[in-house]
């Protein structure tokens, strides 16, 4: 087993790919066979698929706070008239759709948490088509980002309320980008500085829930690390390195993580959380119960 | 080496379950449906203590809806979860949430307290992100219980003789125990063990079950 990049780098020498590594250690680990692991995966996947199909047709969340904008973003693509890429947008939408499906209390997968489930989803389905990706290629997409999240989960964290949300969607985003790297062809060196420069952009992000709800700003935070996966995989893709190691940038968020107040780790004591409007929607959704 | 506590590609990918929070509702979930298996009953009466992000939050995850789903037996991908507590309501089942200011380790902690007739269960859990649980106390004894482990918990009579017939199944099927915990709440009361193995066997929980004043056998892994 790896507990490092590092060593998740080296030991996948001995392997195929990442993801058939992954598959490996699930299989000695388990009493399951790797067909009978990536039957499970493909079942993952599948859900995956049907909740951004749910979010992009238009949904509604439980309290009314968030919904329909996945749709909203769809008809923007569609026009065709927009700033950044086509790709890049597409996994902002999709990432989007999922976490409006999950604030309806709809069927997602945790990827690695379900506050961070539009992220992975998001940018698989913005590169399927277009790196012609078969249904086992996928699956091994989701295998290589369980591979560098398990070390990130392990090494820091993957809880909003241990870590803040540099740990959520921060991890996914990172996961995201590494199995970006792999699908279009890049080296496994490649993927672990494309995690390296996505957590280092979402070091220290707070996780400050309005009403105490995965909504705002949980929704549009899945954009933001959907975009930043595709934009870490091109840098990574393109040779840009990372000064600082990416087992030491594990660290680091963890350190900040720490020493984050409870305010910031999923309290809805502070940040967003605590602005005069999110008090009155608070007030407004829950009453004085 | 770092505290491992994630060890399978699925507790990062997955699971699939019912919205909007993995720790908040799919764990909430899981740790109820635990607590649920161990009990091996539906009890008439439970009340739940909330910590910390679980007593601040719990409303708007549907902590509550879905630590009640977990114990009416209720796997985080039920679709019927959330409609719990109306359910619970329909079956007679009485529900109270309180929400602790005290400070405990984990910030997203459960204790969930059982009662039927005279039996009485007390467990509490922790939600560690992803879905991810763990169980540290049952009945006021500290335990590691790690979802992913091959792991038995009996509840049983306290009487003479049940350590050494649970334990010879184990050692007659060829299974080494590598961690066992054995506690009760007072002599002559109910008692509980928890065993962690290093192989799975089907059956073993039927010949468990079998044994005379034996109450609740479960497997979880």
């Amino acid at each position: 087993m790896f507990y490092t990049i590092k060593e998740l780098v080296e030991q996948s020498a001995d392997y195929p790919s990442v993801a058939a590594m992954m598959v490996h250690m699930e299989v000695e680990n388990t009493t399951r066979s790797a067909d009978q692991i990536r039957h499970l995966m493909g079942k993952n996947l599948d859900v995956m698929v049907r909740s951004v199909k749910e979010g992009i047709a238009g949904v509604k969340s439980v309290t009314g706070l968030t919904g329909m904008e996945a749709k909203r973003m769809d008809q923007y693509l569609t026009a065709g008239d927009f700033l950044s890429g086509q790709p890049i947008l597409e996994a902002v939408r999709n990432a989007i759709a999922v976490n409006e499906v999950n604030a309806k209390m709809g069927l997602i997968c945790a990827t690695p948490t379900a506050g961070s489930a539009g992220v992975l989803a998001g940018v698989l389905l913005a590169v399927r088509e277009r790196l012609a990706m078969t249904r086992d290629q996928q699956i091994d997409f989701l295998f290589t980002a369980g591979a560098f999240g398990l070390v990130i989960a392990n090494n820091a964290g993957i809880a909003g309320a241990e870590g803040g949300c540099q740990e959520e969607v921060g991890s996914a985003s990172a996961m995201a980008a590494a199995a970006l790297v792999c699908a279009k062809g890049g080296t496994v060196v490649q993927a672990a500085n494309a995690v390296a420069m996505t957590l280092q952009n979402m070091l220290g992000l707070i996780c400050d829930p309005v009403a105490g709800l995965v909504e705002v700003p949980c929704v549009k935070r899945n954009a933001l690390g959907a975009s930043q996966a595709m934009i870490s995989a091109d840098m990574a893709l393109a040779g840009l390195k990372s000064v600082i190691p990416v087992d030491e940038t594990i660290e680091a968020m963890r350190r900040v993580g720490m020493q984050m107040p409870s305010a910031f780790k999923e309290t809805a004591e502070g940040g967003l959380a605590t602005t005069p409007t999110a008090l009155k929607l608070k007030q407004q959704i829950f009453g004085d119960r | 080496m770092p505290d491992v506590r994630f060890h399978s590609v699925f507790d990062i990918i997955g699971p699939v379950m019912v919205g909007p929070s993995s720790s908040h509702t799919a764990g909430a979930a899981r740790i109820g449906k635990v607590v649920h298996d161990i009990f091996g009953d539906t009890p008439e009466k439970i009340t739940v203590y909330l910590y910390e992000s679980f007593a601040k939050t719990y409303r708007g995850h549907g902590t509550d809806v879905a630590i009640i789903g977990g114990l009416l037996g209720m796997a985080p991908d039920d679709p019927r979860l959330p409609d719990s507590l109306k359910i619970a309501y329909d079956r007679g089942i009485t529900v109270g949430f309180v929400p602790k200011s005290d400070k405990v380790d984990h910030p997203n902690t459960a204790r969930i307290v059982l009662k039927k007739g005279d039996r009485k269960l007390e467990v509490t859990g922790v939600s560690i992100g992803g879905g991810n649980i763990q169980i540290t106390e049952i009945n006021g004894f500290k335990i590691t219980l790690s979802m992913g482990t091959p792991t038995y918990i009996t509840i049983h009579e306290d009487v003479p003789g049940m350590v050494a017939r649970v334990t010879r199944i184990f050692s007659e099927n060829n299974i080494n125990i590598g961690t066992m915990t054995v506690t009760r709440s007072a002599k002559g009361e109910k008692a509980i063990m928890v065993l962690e193995v290093d192989d799975y066997q089907p059956g073993i929980l039927d010949q468990l079950k079998q044994l005379p004043h034996m109450i609740n056998a479960t497997y979880f892994e």
